[in-house]
């Protein structure tokens, strides 16, 4: 399986939502059922037409794939670049699983500018997409700013209480660092372009570059303003609650799941590999942020009267959680962080659904408003209990995966670290428990709370996607691992390239064991054992690819070392 | 035996189907069935993988299933500096050890099944259903954790049965406290996971495996930490804190009379007989590294002795006949913690196995009077329930026996074995293990006593038919007619354990009495490293499991590499767990220790039943006059007050004061750089309109006024136009000619 | 013989007809039609000396200025009709609106 007619699937991907934006322009806008049902079509082609990607991926292959390459503004090297590696595909087909969801959940909550409503929705999406799929790096901060625009109105117009306030302190904040952010990447543009002489904006000669230490260190200040607000960490997260608070659910849900995930794509896409040497410098102020964020976040989550507020504080925790792992800079915790961040796109993103329906219900979200509802939603509290246990990382839902990785991996880097992470799980486990006795369980004290319906059909089905998810990653997380071998290995060898080759030879004995299988179980890694370009051809047993330590496979012949006869016979 | 991944397996589908269709959809009687089908088919696996086991010789008895790759290969860093590689299948093993294990949890599980279809028949259809799938989820997580076969295995059940304990404790859920003790439950077992956890991390960066029986033949080549605090005590130490948490020792135990609040069932199966032994359980799995670290034994040994005692003593004056079996789970296992800490791991596997027997009974029988007593709990509105509940008095009378330990009961033999070895580690400990054994005797009779003998205390019945009567109980019978004797379904419960509570001891006969200590011997190859065994003898059998196991992924070399020059350390380590043979006693000596012991158990038991059955007032003036004391022991020594003020008080407060940290200076800043924007604007704002501005405007004012006289010319008429054009060109033509 | 200079003063007389009817006539047919009369004396101008040089390329542009000529007269007359219903004038003291 593999994209062997050269589709140009990302431009389809990346298309859809907005020729779906486009065809809603010509709706009239008292159709609102005609402009439902199309948004809908939409979302759901988008997803559907991203889905090949999850199988014609190889990951086997350490290049970029699904490569489409045409010129945009020639005169300075931009490019209309796209491609994707297995981490790019996973947050491509996460944006368009959770596409479909946002505006599913919005069906009966927006009522009014319907129209603009989804028009919005659809740009964003592709807004978003573009952002993962893109090489080049001006067309990815082009995407990068365009998805401001659509995220504003959101809030702004379909917002609840401070909706103004809120919108353009989220406009104001991102745009800050994004501002910062293009100052880093032109340095970088003009530095490659003095060093080769060619000017490009093409991320993978960036990759390949390495620029003296001075221009790293204020470029990693650059992109690190910009990403970490967008993340965001510690002292850059007040925008969050705010924005997440007054936001409509589905703004809520994609800004949760989709847009944070932006920040730290931008980190492990650009800041680690283009700086390695200033990325190593920067690790102690980096997990430093990670760890208060994750215990701050924690702490004052717990401090909330607010639903919406809590669930948005327990975003700060865990993206703490996210960035530490990814500043472990080994192949665990950055793994580890990738999973978590998918994790967190899960969780989070039907939390915020969950605090969405009874705020549809009952338009309060103080958690003093609710209480008992088990008894009245027992589906509802059903659901809520397998995200909260998804949320504080219960084993055999998905977050255990991801913090266990993360937490691992820093562990062998500094015990101290991992002690205090490991203690913002734990008051991750007080904050949601005490959230969910407190809406939940208990009697129905609220008159208001005693007819409230349960989930809808709709309703329900906008989150059977993520409990499968959850509980897949949960129990059987390898095909996504798998895929992000690659780009694991590619940013080791920039960053502590002695993890590099352990990892390729680990993922070509991988490759070699369990040949057959079905996209659903693995990763397909090439066409052939050799397939895989990072380990040379020859026998898998030669000293230094192998991990440390590990005794040679029995099934070796033994003779091997004692006949000359030339190889080939074999 | 390929199939006992399927033994978690299938609980986990009853608790899948009982949880997305039963609770819509399923009556009572197919809820009920399901659950215990799946749990009787978990349990006949069990017995035949169990079967097929014995059957093997001693140094072979292992089946290793590795079912999936769970988390993929990954390199990484070992605590040396050579690269290791980091991968952790979904693998289960049987050995003796999760064997024993395996058969108490689908046994005591399966009993309880079926109690529990009668004890919870009060609850509504879903309720039910509900119900029984929590309970099979739990017996899913708790097989997943006995028969995981690498630490993170373990985990996955270990924390599983801290989501099932917290939705069973909080099963009545519109109840505050029983929502609060769920809680309480989870967080203060997070918090011993934690130090679980950052364990596991440790093992990995050490042996870089983990995978128990590589981890245990790894360290097995380690030599024994006796100067030091090594790296072996710190895992150990981390990993006690985990099991202290799950187990509920000092100073993680306050959840567990706490968790009370759930239905009885919950409180034997998950409360008694096997979630709290997992601590017991895992520090048996991790033997050999135990044992490498004397320090951390010690600290087991003293944790687990001092937790006994007091929770014995808090159980002498709680009221609650749920609570003080709670104390007495908490204060047994301290003596398996004892056991373990005195390097007796067979012996704290023994206690914990014939513990889930007579504890479970104990629960069961105080559920039957609970369910005869309408719900109440307070032993003071009980007494005289002997002739009312003749089969749950005898059963709960043959388990108070056992964990008082008078022989020949199962308790006596665990638990001599116990304090035998403890014995011979160290007096003093020995001497506090006597002193709570008088007191399990004492209040275990007092409990006794209190709700059988003596005179009835409760409300009055009368004995008509359909007058609900306003009497103690309010949970849900709607006509109360007076302590009445069980179902069936629970009355054969109460049998089955009884028998198992009397026979399970004699698998452990101690040499001194001419027994073969069956179980010590079936569990030794579980808490020995597996050169230590080659050593001992079976050097054939054990290299054919060396060469078995070497096709599994993730070993760590460096044991084989370190074998041969480490045999002697190893033969120490072997020596070590056997808990010193330089002080072993004559058969005479250990008959003399169990003489003691049975006396100190009849002394207790007479002594309660002077105070509560002969002579009640003894027990008021005693309690009268020693009131300070009383207090503090009623009040559980203030310790979840301590906490409340210190851990929950200072977390919170925290909590809020950053909350206003982040809304005014966090937040503040933000607010404070728009304000400053803003501020700055207006001024430029200013300097705009007056400086800038007025500039451009000065410019356009002279040009307005100047261009006002020039557009009088302007008339609009063309042929003005025309003429002025006319009298230009005749000028510039003039002009020309002239200049010519 | 009809010279050279015959042209020339009969295109000059006629030029300055015209000139004069721009200049002194209020109804702006008349000075429409004036304007044609010193576009014809152009013509004359141009297709004599196209004779007296030999070269025919004047006679060209005699043709085109007849084309422009025309195109002009047809635009020149919508615009005044055009003003003629607005204001039902065409006497050109009154067409001052483009004045400031």
């Amino acid at each position: 399986m593999s994209n062997a007619a050269n589709f140009p699937i990302l431009s389809l991907t990346l298309f859809t939502p907005a020729i779906g934006a486009l065809l809603l322009l010509f709706i009239r806008r008292t159709q609102e059922h005609v402009i439902r049902w199309v948004a809908n079509i939409f979302a759901v082609a988008g997803f559907l037409v991203s889905l090949p990607l999850w199988f014609w991926y190889d990951a086997g292959e350490r290049q970029f794939q699904f490569i489409e390459r045409l010129p945009w503004i020639p005169s300075i090297g931009a490019e209309y670049f796209l491609g994707v590696d297995g981490f790019s595909v996973l947050l491509v087909l996460l944006t368009t699983l959770m596409g479909v969801i946002a505006i599913l959940s919005s069906w009966t909550a927006i009522t009014e500018r319907v129209k603009e409503y989804y028009i919005f929705l659809l740009v964003l999406q592709t807004g978003m997409i573009g952002a993962f799929v893109s090489l080049d790096f001006l067309l990815f901060f082009l995407f990068f700013e365009v998805m401001l625009v659509p995220m504003y109105f959101l809030i702004g117009i379909w917002g609840s209480d401070r909706r103004l306030y809120s919108a353009i302190k989220f406009f104001l904040y991102t745009l800050v660092g994004s501002v910062v952010m293009l100052l880093g990447i032109l340095a970088i543009y003009f530095h490659h372009a003095g060093v080769t002489g060619v000017y490009t904006f093409d991320i993978t000669k960036f990759h390949q570059m390495s620029a003296p230490y001075n221009l790293q260190w204020w470029v990693f200040l650059a992109f690190f303003l910009g990403f970490s607000i967008k993340v965001p960490m510690f002292p850059f997260h007040t925008w969050l609650p705010d924005a997440h608070t007054d936001a409509p659910t589905a703004g809520s849900v994609i800004l949760a799941a989709i847009l944070l995930k932006m920040g730290t794509y931008g980190f492990i896409r650009f800041s680690l590999p283009i700086l390695p040497e200033a990325t190593r410098a920067f690790v102690p102020m980096m997990v430093l942020l990670s760890v208060i964020g994750i215990i701050y976040g924690a702490l004052v989550a717990m401090a909330q009267k607010d639903w919406k507020r809590l669930v948005a504080y327990s975003s700060v925790s865990h993206m703490g959680m996210v960035m530490l792992g990814m500043f472990a800079l080994n192949p665990v915790g950055v793994t580890g962080s990738i999973v978590q961040q998918l994790n967190h796109g899960i969780s989070t993103g039907a939390l915020f659904m969950i605090v969405g329906i009874v705020y549809e219900r009952r338009h309060t979200r103080m958690i003093a408003e609710y209480g008992g509802l088990s008894k009245v939603m027992p589906v509802y509290a059903a659901v809520f209990m397998v995200m909260t246990m998804s949320s504080i990382g219960l084993p055999t839902l998905n977050g255990f995966i991801g913090e266990f990785l993360i937490l691992q991996g820093v562990f062998v880097v500094d015990k101290v670290w991992a002690l205090l992470a490991g203690s913002g799980i734990i008051l991750g486990a007080a904050y949601m428990l005490w959230l969910y006795q407190r809406t939940m369980f208990g009697k129905v004290e609220n008159p208001k709370n005693e007819a409230l319906p349960d989930l809808n059909v709709r309703e329900f089905a906008t989150f059977v996607p993520l409990i499968i998810l959850a509980v897949w990653i949960g129990l059987y997380p390898k095909p996504f691992l798998d895929r992000l071998v690659p780009t694991v290995t590619n940013v080791m060898e920039r960053i502590n390239p002695a993890y590099a080759s352990a990892a390729a030879a680990l993922a070509a004995k991988d490759c070699a064991d369990n040949q057959p299988a079905s996209a659903f179980l693995t990763a397909p890694c090439g066409d052939a054992a050799g397939g895989e370009t990072a380990s040379p051809p020859s026998l898998p047993s030669t000293g230094e690819a192998e991990p440390a330590g590990q005794p040679p496979p029995a099934s070796q012949p033994k003779t091997a070392p004692h006949d000359p006869s030339p190889t080939g016979a074999r | 035996m390929d199939l006992i991944w399927l033994i978690p397996l299938l609980p986990g589908l009853g608790a899948a189907i009982n949880g997305i269709a039963g609770i819509r959809f399923f009556g009572k009687r197919v809820a009920g069935l399901l659950a215990c089908t799946t749990m009787a088919a978990a349990l006949l696996l069990s017995l035949n993988a169990f079967r097929l086991l014995l059957v093997l010789p001693a140094g072979e008895r292992e089946f290793d299933v590795q079912l999936l790759t769970w988390i993929s290969a990954m390199p990484l860093q070992l605590s040396d500096g050579s690269i290791g590689t980091f991968s952790i299948p979904w693998g289960f093993r049987l050995d003796p050890l999760s064997a024993m294990m395996l058969l108490v949890v689908t046994g005591v599980g399966f009993l309880i099944h079926v109690y529990s279809t009668a004890y919870m028949h009060e609850e509504t259809d879903g309720a039910y259903a509900r119900f029984f799938a929590y309970l099979n989820l739990f017996c899913f997580f708790m097989l997943m954790l006995v028969l995981g076969d690498n630490f993170v295995v373990m985990f996955v059940g270990w924390e599983g049965v801290g989501l099932c304990s917290y939705l069973l404790i909080g099963y009545w859920y519109e109840k505050q406290s029983a929502s609060d003790a769920g809680k309480k439950a989870f967080i203060v077992n997070r918090i011993g996971d934690w130090g679980f956890i950052l364990g596991i991390f440790l093992v990995y960066m050490t042996f870089g495996t983990l995978d128990f029986r590589a981890v245990a033949d790894a360290a097995g080549g380690l030599p024994v930490e006796a100067g030091g605090f090594g790296v072996i005590s710190l895992i150990t130490l981390l990993l006690f804190v985990g099991a202290t948490g799950k187990s509920a020792q000092i100073p993680l135990y306050v959840w567990l009379p706490d968790a009370m609040e759930g239905p009885t069932p919950v409180s034997a199966l998950i409360h008694a007989a096997t979630m709290v032994t997992a601590g017991v359980y895992m520090v048996g799995r991790n033997a050999v590294l135990f044992s490498h670290a004397p320090d951390v034994m010690l600290i087991v040994a003293v944790v687990g002795v001092l937790t006994a005692l007091m929770a014995a003593t808090i159980g002498l004056v709680q009221n609650d006949i749920k609570r003080v079996l709670a104390y007495s789970t908490v204060s047994q296992l301290g003596y398996m913690f004892l056991a373990m800490g005195v390097g007796a791991f067979a012996a704290g596997a023994f206690h914990l196995m014939t513990h889930a027997f007579f504890k479970a009974l104990l629960f069961l029988g105080s559920g039957a009077v609970i369910h005869a007593m309408a719900g109440e709990q307070d032993m003071r509105r009980m007494g005289a329930l002997k002739k009312y509940l003749p089969v749950t008095f005898v059963t709960m009378l043959i388990g108070t026996l056992a964990i008082a330990g008078i022989p020949p009961l199962s308790g006596f033999f665990s638990k001599d074995e116990i304090l035998y070895r403890t014995f011979l580690s160290s007096r003093w400990i020995w001497g506090l293990a006597a002193v709570t054994a008088l007191l399990t005797a004492f209040y275990m009779f007092r409990l006794m006593s209190m709700t059988f003998f003596g005179a009835y205390r409760g409300p009055v019945w009368q004995p008509g038919h359909g007058h609900d009567h306003a009497g103690g109980g309010a949970s849900g019978h709607a006509a109360w007619h007076g302590p009445h004797e069980a179902p069936r379904a629970m009355t054969i419960t109460l049998m089955a354990l009884a028998v198992g509570a009397i026979l399970a001891g004699f698998v452990g006969m101690p040499q001194a009495l001419y027994g073969n200590n069956a179980i010590e011997r079936f569990l030794e190859p579980s808490f020995t490293a597996r050169h230590a065994a080659a050593a001992s003898g079976e050097h054939d059998s054990a290299g054919g499991i060396l060469l078995a196991a070497s096709a599994q992924p993730a070993r760590d070399p460096a044991s084989e590499e370190s074998a041969q020059e480490s045999h002697d350390a190893e033969g120490g380590a072997a020596q070590e767990s056997h808990g010193g043979e330089g002080g072993h006693l004559s058969q005479a000596g250990e008959i003399g220790l169990m003489l003691l012991s049975v006396a100190i158990a009849l002394v207790g038991i007479g002594v309660a039943y002077r105070f509560y059955v002969r002579a009640p007032q003894i027990a008021e003036q005693l309690a009268a006059r020693w009131a300070g004391a009383h207090r503090v022991l009623s009040n559980k020594y203030y310790v979840d007050e301590l906490y409340g003020a210190t851990v929950v008080r200072g977390t919170m407060l925290s909590a809020s004061g950053l909350w206003a940290f982040d809304a005014k200076v966090v937040d503040g800043a933000v607010n404070g750089s728009g304000w400053l924007t803003i501020f700055s604007s207006w001024f430029s704002h200013l300097l705009d309109k007056y400086l800038v501005d007025g500039l451009v405007n000065f410019v356009g004012a002279v040009l307005e006024n100047a261009s006002f006289m020039f557009r009088k010319m302007q008339t609009g008429l063309v042929q003005n136009y025309a003429l002025v054009m006319l009298f230009g060109v005749f000028a510039f033509v003039s002009l020309y000619l002239l200049s010519r | 013989m009809v010279t050279m200079t015959h042209y020339l003063v009969l295109s000059t007389a006629l030029f300055m007809i015209g000139v004069i009817g721009v200049l002194t006539r209020r109804n702006i047919i008349v000075v429409f039609m004036s304007i044609e009369l010193m576009l014809n004396a152009v013509n004359i101008n141009l297709i004599a000396f196209s004779q007296h040089l030999q070269n025919v390329v004047g006679q060209v542009f005699a043709v085109f200025v007849i084309c422009v000529a025309a195109a002009e007269a047809a635009v020149g007359l919508g615009i005044i009709l055009a003003f003629y219903r607005n204001k039902e004038t065409v006497n050109i003291d009154e067409m001052s609106l483009m004045r400031w």
